[in-house]
């Protein structure tokens, strides 16, 4: 089938993107949100109704990941939908396959729905302009991680009442960070009151703008202090090279420890989108407390992974 | 082009604007062998021509140049020639084009310069070529300027790489000052700006590109001021100028009389970063998109004179390079089809900047800026290079149907007020809307 009229007749404006697709939270309305929540907590991995059956999920991985990549695969698989697997390295897009072209190819052995990680920022966005199947964005550069936000605040919802009004506090390189993104626009979708904290380098002040009523802060303890919530994401060692602050430094001044983390609420929840380093932007102990929700995070994202496929594919009934 | 060389071409009925000779006036022209014969108030022609053109309701112009254009020949005419930018160029009203040297090599001897110009090219408009300043444009060792210059180059620059080094910097001014050859320079400290796809501002963050920060074209700008002061008779000129900071430095130099000029472009004066929407790499270009401020500064200064030009930093490029990832995509939008009608329908109707200025902006500006003794200005026995527009007719640009061999135009589609209506290289037709 003709997936859209191929790149020159389509180069003028990309085409509508197909229903059921998942590009980013920003563009979500907060009902499909919740509608998705309430999916998900329908979804039983162990024991799920084969709503899939016979639907060819494509998950194409431009970049490594664990969580992501294995959550989707077995949230296809469970509602009873076909896998494939491509990662970019042993594929033709070794060979210089474009972008476009790789869709196009995975269009026409008949996939359903195309489940995207890229490194570059926009880029589900550009296949989903020129397919007619839904794309799921799975992460892409430092723009979104869409599923990553929802299985957050899934979570957050299976511990606190609401997220309105909820003190959220995420500490690390919201800079380089598409986790933060997809997270502070869900959460200020729902009235939370987000705190971000870092250096100025992995948190400009432009950061302020993504959303409303965005807080800033360079000091963690002050940024911790009475949150409901505190999300650490990860900080890679070589994006702090040729920066002001050294590893050390970082370590020191931001690094989640028990003492930092004894601030927050009594029942504050400890997040991390993963994957975790310890002993870098947390610390052991902090990783493996009781608040911390760190596993219980990658769990839900299955239950919301499936969710995201099945109202994909029309089969959210 | 028309078949047979027309001797003699009568325009008649039109409103001629020439800033240079300060005419705002209906005027008839009668262009003969390539020059112009004669200029008068409406038929008082005394002179002859077996071909007239009816210029009723229409302005004419001198021939408008374009300061700032990329060929891509020698080396990537896969993207434009020489023939097909020309065409385009003529199809924008543009009777002269100064192209860039970033080609496949580099034109960094007389002998590229040389080979530019010939008439093997198929070149339909004037060609200034405007060569390397340094050798490749690798920024360690100067051209032979003094050669290039007599070769025809009307200008020196490493466009698209700028020249970082203060000392390479000074030097080029100052050989430049020698032989009265002006330096062009794309201001951007390439240092800052290392994987960064668009302006800094509220929209990269959202999503999640690499934004250049207005301060690494400034400083570049306010440097090259500094050293351009250094030496007598130096000339600057600023390409594709895009922030307030960057207009600011060129004001101030201007009032210390510095010898610096500057131009803007179309899409700088028409959009702002905001518009990078859905990452679609037609708005992508570098100079980046900058912000609402920062337009407003450039709209400020084209009505103040800080802006000695438009030009349109046209720089074609094929699909299978536009149609990826907007981080991977080439720099860069094709202009040329599509100045006159932005400047009329930005500038003029909303902005209520007059005809005459930015007809000036089109002609004699540039034509001081480096020099093009002759262009920019219609005076008998000058060259017979003429641009006749519609200010007021209605259409819809089709990139699809324009002449560049590109259509790599955030600007398909839109409509416009301001058309060109014919335009006249060395007394010849060579471009007529149909």
């Amino acid at each position: 089938m003709n997936s859209g009229s191929g790149p020159r007749g389509s180069r003028r404006q990309m085409n509508k993107v197909a229903r059921g697709s998942l590009l980013g939270i920003e563009g979500m309305a907060a009902g499909e949100i919740t509608g998705l929540f309430k999916l998900a907590r329908r979804m039983n991995p162990l024991k799920a109704r084969p709503l899939l059956r016979g639907k060819r999920v494509l998950l194409l991985f431009y970049e490594a990941s664990t969580r992501t990549r294995s959550s989707f695969e077995i949230a296809a698989q469970s509602l009873g939908a076909m896998t494939t697997l491509i990662l970019s390295s042993g594929s033709s897009i070794e060979k210089g396959e474009s972008l476009l072209d790789t869709a196009y190819t995975l269009r026409a052995v008949g996939a359903d729905v195309i489940v995207v990680r890229h490194p570059n920022a926009g880029a589900p966005l550009l296949m989903a302009g020129h397919l007619d199947i839904p794309v799921i964005n799975a992460g892409d550069g430092m723009h979104e991680h869409p599923s990553q936000a929802l299985l957050d605040a899934y979570t957050i919802l299976r511990h606190k009442k609401t997220l309105k009004g909820l003190r959220v506090t995420i500490v690390g390189d919201i800079y380089h960070s598409r986790v933060a993104r997809s997270a502070i626009h869900l959460l200020s979708k729902f009235g939370s009151r987000i705190t971000l904290c870092g250096p100025v380098e992995f948190l400009p002040a432009l950061a302020s703008t993504l959303a409303p009523g965005l807080q800033i802060s360079r000091t963690v303890e002050e940024a911790v202090d009475g949150a409901d919530v505190v999300m650490v994401l990860r900080v890679q060692k070589e994006r702090l090279a040729g920066t002001r602050i050294s590893l050390e430094d970082y370590v020191a001044r931001y690094q989640m420890t028990m003492p930092r983390l004894r601030l927050a609420g009594r029942d504050a929840l400890l997040m991390h989108p993963g994957p975790i380093i310890r002993g870098l932007e947390l610390t052991w102990e902090v990783a493996d407390c009781p608040q911390s929700v760190i596993v219980e995070e990658v769990r839900n994202g299955v239950p919301v992974r499936m969710a995201i496929l099945a109202k994909a594919l029309g089969r959210s009934a | 082009m028309s078949q047979r060389r027309i001797q003699g071409l009568l325009i008649r009925g039109g409103h001629l604007i020439d800033p240079a000779a300060d005419i705002d006036a209906p005027m008839d022209i009668l262009l003969r062998d390539g020059r112009v014969a004669e200029i008068s108030a409406p038929n008082q022609i005394r002179g002859s021509a077996e071909e007239k053109f009816d210029a009723k309701g229409l302005i004419v112009a001198p021939g408008f140049i374009d300061l700032h254009i990329h060929l891509r020949e020698p080396g990537q005419s896969y993207k434009e020639t020489i023939a097909t930018g020309t065409s385009a160029a003529a199809a924008g009203g543009f009777t002269s084009v100064c192209c860039m040297p970033n080609t496949h090599p580099a034109v960094d001897s007389p002998e590229w310069v040389t080979w530019m110009q010939q008439p093997d090219r198929g070149a339909v408009v004037n060609v200034f070529p405007i060569a390397a300043a340094t050798q490749a444009s690798k920024g360690a060792v100067l051209t032979d300027f003094r050669a290039l210059q007599r070769a025809g180059a009307v200008a020196v620059t490493d466009d698209g790489k700028p020249i970082l080094s203060d000392a390479i910097m000074r030097d080029t001014l100052r050989v430049g000052a020698e032989i009265n050859l002006p330096v062009i320079q794309h201001a951007e400290d390439t240092r800052a700006t290392e994987g960064c796809s668009m302006n800094e501002s509220p929209t990269s963050f959202r999503l999640g590109l690499r934004g250049m920060a207005a301060s690494a074209e400034a400083s570049i700008v306010e440097r090259d001021i500094r050293l351009a002061q250094q030496f007598n008779g130096a000339r600057l000129h600023v390409a594709h100028t895009s922030t307030a900071a960057a207009l600011e430095a060129v004001r101030l130099g201007k009032r210390n009389k510095v010898r610096v000029t500057c131009e803007v472009t179309p899409h700088h004066f028409t959009l702002t970063d905001a518009d990078v929407r859905n990452y679609n790499a037609n708005f992508k270009m570098n100079p980046p998109l900058r912000s609402a401020a920062d337009r407003e500064a450039v709209l400020r200064a084209l009505a103040d004179g800080t802006i000695d030009a438009i030009a349109t930093d046209h720089a074609p490029h094929a699909l299978h390079e536009k149609m990826i990832e907007f981080e991977e995509a080439a720099f860069g939008i094709t202009g040329l089809e599509t100045a006159l009608s932005l400047a009329i329908t930005h500038l003029h109707r909303e902005r209520k900047i007059s005809l005459a200025k930015i007809v000036e902006l089109f002609t004699s500006g540039p034509a001081r800026v480096l020099d093009l003794n002759g262009r920019g200005t219609l005076a008998c026995g000058g060259p017979a290079d003429v641009t006749i527009f519609d200010p007021r007719k209605k259409w819809t640009y089709q990139a699809c149907k324009g002449q560049s061999k590109s259509y790599n135009t955030p600007f398909d589609g839109w409509q416009f007020t301001g058309k060109i209506v014919a335009t006249i290289v060395g007394g010849q037709i060579v471009h007529r809307a149909g």
